[in-house]
């Protein structure tokens, strides 16, 4: 609970945060920069649980700590999607989206 | 009596026909000639012997001769209708039986020598057994579809037979032309058989020819276009007959067929296959006859009729000495159908029936002995031309010998075997048809013109002088003639009016000495007519040839039958009709297939640019889809 902050204000900013990554999850070339808009996108829904448990249901915490656990999926995945990148790195020596088109074959 | 066995007669070719078929390439040709023949032999004797035995050893029960059939069921269609399979006894069938395998043998043990040093000498000698067989069926057929069925097995038989020497084309032209106009005529027959079918719920001959039967009873229960069905259904079938015999007009296949060797005119388009549709005819005379007072019958004797003036005005004309007797063989065959429209069903009534039958019997041994001279000689001449002939009989005795015997029996010199038969033709005719009479007597002059004028051109006329002197040919040719000339002579003695009549109880039959008379004198003018013209070369046959002008020219282009066909066929079935049918199926039925085929590849090469393989196009149609859907829960629930 933020004084003067209403909830409205929040997920208004959790909104745009969200369309943020959409945006750059679409538009980016690299795919550095989309693994950073995914976790943008990750980070907003973080934020949108926190703030809905805190705002409408302060004597519970499951909110809360599912945005723990979120982080930690979002850590493992990260993790996971570097490891993917640097091995596709090692094959076409490159991170650009557009070279990666032959995978569709 | 038991029949089981006769069953072999058209087995033992079939049997020969896969073996010499099978291992056609293994088997040495002097083995398959020996098989082949061997085959035909067996097949023979069986068939004399089931004809001693039909005629003599069992005989008449009641005065009658009794009709034996060994049949299996072979298709249901209801309890009364099925298709059987098996073998029918009677005189007309033992008769054909005896005549076929006589004639196949010879043509058999002749093509050994004929045939021989030719590369598809045992194949040659599997179609023969497959025709052997086939016509044997045929002759034995209990019903009208078992006949079908061996109907188009000979006409099969008779199409790869004609174009055995496949490499030339016109052979092939002419199996084709054989094949397609009889098969066309067919269809006649098939509606017909499928009328009879449908309207007397039988197919079975006994049953059909009962004239006490329910068939021929009630030939009037149901009309079509002012005919009773069935009248329909016979002429329909006889359609099919006439196409098979070679009848105006479906006779165009007939001259062109004697492309195939020469054994094969002689076994096929002489003595067995063509008699065929008069088989058909006699096998049903008793619908025939009763069914609408006759009315199919009297079609049958104008056709016979027509024909056999038809062709014996051309035969005179031509100049190819197998397309005379081609030509002459329709006009016998003319002959003896015209013989059956005249006649009657009771006792001497019948002598059309009978005198038919016996014209079938014996032209089918003169006129094979004729075929096989003329094989002899193109054999020994290389050349089937009239122009290259001449004098030959210095050369080959044996050949003038046998030629001149069947040339005098088809003439109706008496006492050789086409007297007899002839004379019964035209007592037949003479005290039914005025008309038809005169037209027989017409012939009969004519017949022994022609046939003269080829006996002069080929043994007498001029000396021509030859690259190869021309010699006799072996004994493999020369006994088969022999004993078709020792047969030519002495079949015509035969009580056959006592055997094999229109109501089986037999007759006697007396020559009718004034008749008989007439018609040896029109003959002996024929035959002294073509002595002048013909014996020594002169110019007097040009000159009146000549003299008839156009009717000359039309008729050594055959009436111009084949340009007319041609005309039709081409210029009018193909061309305004089939053509812009076949424009109709290309443009418009495949075309829309065609389309939408092709558009629907249009547009799969439209879209398949969505499949880019690019994670974020897919992940916008996601986002897209998400927000529309999103939309809609919104806005419209």
């Amino acid at each position: 609970m933020i004084l003067g902050v209403s909830i409205y204000e929040i997920l208004t900013l959790t909104s745009i945060l969200f369309f943020i990554g959409v945006y750059g999850f679409i538009t980016r070339t690299n795919l550095i920069s989309m693994l950073i808009s995914v976790e943008l996108i990750l980070n907003s829904s973080v934020v949108n649980f926190v703030v809905i448990n805190k705002y409408l249901f302060p004597e519970v915490l499951q909110g809360v700590f599912f945005s723990v656990f979120i982080i930690a999926v979002a850590a493992a995945e990260t993790a996971l999607a570097i490891a993917i990148i640097i091995n596709l790195y090692r094959l076409i020596s490159s991170v650009e989206v557009k070279d990666t088109e032959v995978m569709k074959y | 009596m038991n029949i089981n066995y006769i069953i072999l007669v058209p087995l033992i070719p079939l049997a020969v026909f896969l073996l010499l078929g099978i291992f056609s390439h293994k088997i040495k040709p002097t083995v398959s000639g020996l098989i082949g023949v061997g085959g035909l032999l067996s097949s023979t004797i069986l068939s004399f012997y089931a004809a001693y035995q039909y005629f003599f050893v069992f005989g008449k029960v009641g005065g009658v001769f009794q009709t034996f059939v060994e049949k299996t069921t072979w298709m249901n269609f209801t309890d009364t209708l099925h298709i059987d399979m098996g073998i029918l006894i009677d005189p007309i069938s033992v008769m054909m039986l005896v005549v076929v395998s006589t004639i196949s043998l010879m043509v058999h043990i002749y093509s050994n020598g004929y045939m021989k040093g030719d590369e598809g000498f045992t194949k040659f000698f599997a179609y023969l057994s497959l025709f052997s067989f086939s016509m044997f069926g045929l002759v034995l057929a209990t019903n009208l579809f078992q006949i079908y069925i061996f109907w188009e097995l000979v006409g099969v038989s008779s199409y790869l037979l004609i174009g055995y020497y496949y490499t030339k084309s016109s052979a092939i032209a002419a199996s084709k032309k054989a094949f397609i106009v009889t098969r066309f005529a067919d269809l006649g027959f098939l509606i017909g058989i499928l009328i009879i079918g449908y309207y007397t719920g039988t197919y079975d001959f006994v049953d059909l020819n009962n004239p006490e039967g329910n068939a021929i009873l009630s030939w009037a229960a149901t009309s079509f276009m002012g005919m009773s069905v069935i009248t329909w259904a016979l002429i329909l079938i006889f359609v099919g007959g006439a196409g098979k015999s070679a009848m105006f007009p479906l006779h165009i296949w007939l001259p062109d067929a004697m492309e195939g060797p020469t054994p094969v005119s002689a076994l096929i388009h002489a003595a067995t296959m063509v008699v065929a549709g008069c088989y058909l005819v006699a096998r049903l005379f008793p619908m025939y006859y009763f069914v609408d007072d006759g009315f199919a019958l009297h079609i049958v004797a104008y056709v016979g009729a027509f024909s056999s003036l038809f062709a014996a005005v051309i035969a005179i004309t031509q100049t190819d000495i197998k397309r005379v007797l081609a030509f002459s063989t329709m006009s016998q065959i003319g002959y003896m159908m015209f013989a059956l429209g005249v006649s009657g069903y009771d006792g001497h009534e019948g002598v059309g029936y009978m005198a038919s039958m016996f014209h079938l019997f014996t032209h089918a041994m003169f006129k094979a002995l004729l075929f096989l001279g003329a094989g002899s000689v193109i054999h020994a001449v290389h050349s089937n031309e009239l122009k290259d002939m001449g004098g030959l009989r210095k050369y080959m005795p044996i050949t003038n010998i046998t030629f001149l015997i069947a040339a005098l029996a088809i003439a109706g010199v008496p006492p050789f075997a086409g007297f007899w038969s002839k004379d019964e033709i035209l007592v037949a005719a003479f005290h039914h048809d005025k008309l038809i009479y005169y037209v027989g007597l017409l012939v009969a002059g004519l017949t022994a013109f022609y046939m003269f004028r080829l006996y002069f051109g080929i043994f007498w006329s001029k000396d021509t002088k030859y690259h190869h002197t021309p010699h006799e040919s072996p004994l493999s040719m020369s006994v088969p003639l022999m004993i078709l000339a020792f047969l030519s002579i002495t079949v015509g003695f035969i009580p056959f009016s006592e055997f094999v009549t229109a109501d089986k109880m037999g007759f006697e039959a007396h020559l009718n000495y004034p008749l008989a008379a007439v018609a040896v004198g029109v003959g002996a003018v024929g035959i002294i007519l073509s002595w002048i013209f013909y014996k020594k070369e002169n110019d007097l046959a040009q000159k009146w040839a000549n003299g008839f002008g156009m009717l000359y020219k039309w008729a050594s282009n055959k009436f111009y039958f084949d340009e007319i066909y041609l005309f039709v066929t081409k210029k009018i079935i193909f061309n305004l009709i089939a053509a812009p049918i076949a424009k109709f199926d290309k443009k418009i039925v495949d075309g829309t297939m065609e389309g939408i085929g092709n558009k629907t590849v249009l547009l799969a090469q439209k879209i398949k640019g969505l499949q880019s393989g690019r994670v974020q196009d897919y992940a916008l149609f996601f986002v897209g889809g998400v927000v529309v859907i999103v939309m809609v829960f919104i806005y419209l629930w």
